[in-house]
């Protein structure tokens, strides 16, 4: 009963072993991708251990605070930003074990030539609650 | 006319109602279906409509649902026309004497060994809670549908299991525990919802671990309104404020552990429970009795054998022996133990090393796996660094 949040990256993560871009592959390679990453979500309903699931677009803006009164910076998006998060799925498990194993299914969602990506996610454990028995 | 239900007297007759059906001749998950369906339609009805007999209400209403839901598949009719035979109502009456069985066998079924921890939690929650999925889905924060999933496969996983069969308490035991650490997020209140649930066990059956799970959930319980500050930041227990302290279950937590201790089983609940007991019992926290609270920390570890027993007892030891005493007990565990590093810097702090404990609270607080721990220890280490 943890929750973890497996990161999917645009950059950032280390290099997939089947790295073709997506714009690369076919269409029918792109169809079967997208297949495979929602009968991983239903499958992950039907075990009862779905939470939530998110794709974000790669470009951004940062934002930053610039003072009292001033309307607030805006900057980018920067073409050098090392790290970007293409989207999210949240799961929520018995075990960490358990976790890695799904996002090790997940990375083998097919790609060019309609082999596994081999895709690097990031599985990040939520800090959760305050336990009742702390001392 | 119209008075508000009362939710926990409703959901107590959960488990009652649902050993009824079963006994019936009824499955279980289609009995706990036609269940939840009563306890919903009756906090619809009784606030206009209170019943003089709330327990038999809810067996027609359930019973009636259940046949139903059993009509609409043809491939029942043999079930049904035995059902018809026995007449309404059924051939057993609501006041069997078998219902405190009835209900702890639910607490076996529901704690199954087949199941994952995290399934035989929402499925106690549910059959014999009588919590909806509802709520159990937003007291862990998932989405119904998931908490559904979750719930019906569990069902699916205990199909086979017969409701008479006997089970084990321990299992009961963790999934009870689990239930009351869970925290207190949430609309629903985990903690007294697993109260609850142990008392009621405590009532079906006469064990000594069920009573010390109850008396050490009772103890920590009493110190709720003292372990979060108004800003909702964790209190250590030697700063809490004890006037806050809940006597009246101070009381009846070291009663039940009393009584347990008196039948010479001892287990590790109730171990764990004589150790919260004796921080009850301090009216300060300089004057609690470490040197007997490591004791019970010996009786845990000759328990348990387990490494966080271990890891707590060098922090009693701290107390009672001083803190060099304290990091000889902590010499030789594992560093990457969960909280090791927190014990390894209040020892340090306590032998008087402000800059290694600081070091040690900020290595803690990166490894915390809670937001108010993390929040707790991170201001330890900025204390002794600024104080420095």
């Amino acid at each position: 009963m943890a929750k973890f949040l497996l990161l999917k990256h645009y950059r950032g993560a280390p290099t997939a072993v089947n790295d073709v871009p997506m714009d690369q592959w076919t269409p029918d390679e792109i169809s079967a991708h997208l297949r495979y990453m929602n009968d991983f979500a239903d499958r992950l309903k039907e075990t009862g251990e779905f939470v939530d699931a998110q794709a974000l677009a790669p470009e951004g803006t940062f934002v930053r605070y610039d003072g009292e009164g001033r309307p607030p910076v805006t900057d980018g998006p920067f073409a050098e930003t090392k790290d970007v998060i293409a989207g999210w799925m949240i799961i929520d498990v018995d075990t960490y074990e358990r976790a890695v194993e799904l996002a090790g299914e997940l990375s083998a969602a097919p790609g060019a030539g309609g082999k596994p990506i081999h895709e690097w996610l990031e599985v990040r454990p939520f800090l959760h609650a305050m336990p009742t028995i702390t001392e | 006319m119209t008075a508000p239900v009362d939710e926990l007297l409703l959901r107590g007759l959960t488990p009652t109602v649902l050993g009824i059906l079963v006994r019936r001749g009824a499955d279980f998950a289609a009995a706990e279906d036609a269940v939840q369906d009563a306890l919903v339609e009756a906090i619809r009805v009784w606030p206009a409509d209170p019943p003089r007999d709330p327990k038999g209400w809810l067996v027609t209403v359930a019973w009636r649902r259940f046949l139903d839901a059993t009509r609409a598949e043809a491939a029942r009719r043999r079930r049904e026309e035995a059902v018809e035979e026995a007449g309404p109502g059924g051939a057993v009456e609501p006041g069997d004497v078998s219902q405190v069985d009835d209900t702890l066998q639910l607490y076996f079924l529901c704690a199954h060994p087949s199941l994952t921890p995290s399934s035989a939690v929402a499925l106690t929650l549910r059959a014999v809670g009588g919590l909806t999925t509802r709520q159990i889905a937003a007291a862990y924060l998932v989405p119904e549908t998931t908490m559904a999933q979750r719930i019906s496969r569990a069902k699916r996983t205990v199909s086979g299991v017969r409701f008479d069969q006997p089970g084990d308490v321990a299992t009961v035991l963790r999934v009870l525990y689990l239930v009351f650490n869970e925290g207190y997020s949430g609309d629903v209140d985990l903690v007294v919802e697993a109260v609850r649930l142990t008392r009621q066990l405590a009532a079906a059956i006469d064990h000594p671990e069920v009573a010390g799970l109850l008396a050490l959930m009772l103890l920590h319980h009493a110190r709720r309104a003292a372990r979060v500050g108004p800003d909702g930041s964790l209190v250590p227990l030697a700063e809490q404020d004890r006037g806050l302290w809940d006597t009246g279950m101070i009381a009846e937590g070291v009663a039940v552990l009393q009584a347990a201790l008196a039948r010479d089983r001892l287990g590790e609940f109730q171990a764990q429970a004589a150790i919260a007991a004796l921080h009850a019992d301090a009216p300060a926290a300089d004057e609690t009795d470490w040197v007997q609270i490591v004791e019970w920390y010996d009786e845990l570890v000759r328990l348990t054998g387990s490494p966080v027993v271990r890891l707590n007892r060098a922090v009693a030891v701290g107390e009672a022996d001083g803190a060099r005493a304290g990091l000889a007990a902590l010499a030789g565990l594992d560093e990457s133990l969960p909280r090791y590093a927190a014990v390894a810097a209040y020892l340090r702090e306590k032998d008087g090393d402000p800059v290694a404990a600081a070091r040690w609270y900020a290595e803690a607080a990166r490894k915390a796996t809670n937001v108010g721990e993390r929040d707790h220890l991170v201001r330890q280490a900025a204390r002794l660094r600024s104080a420095g």
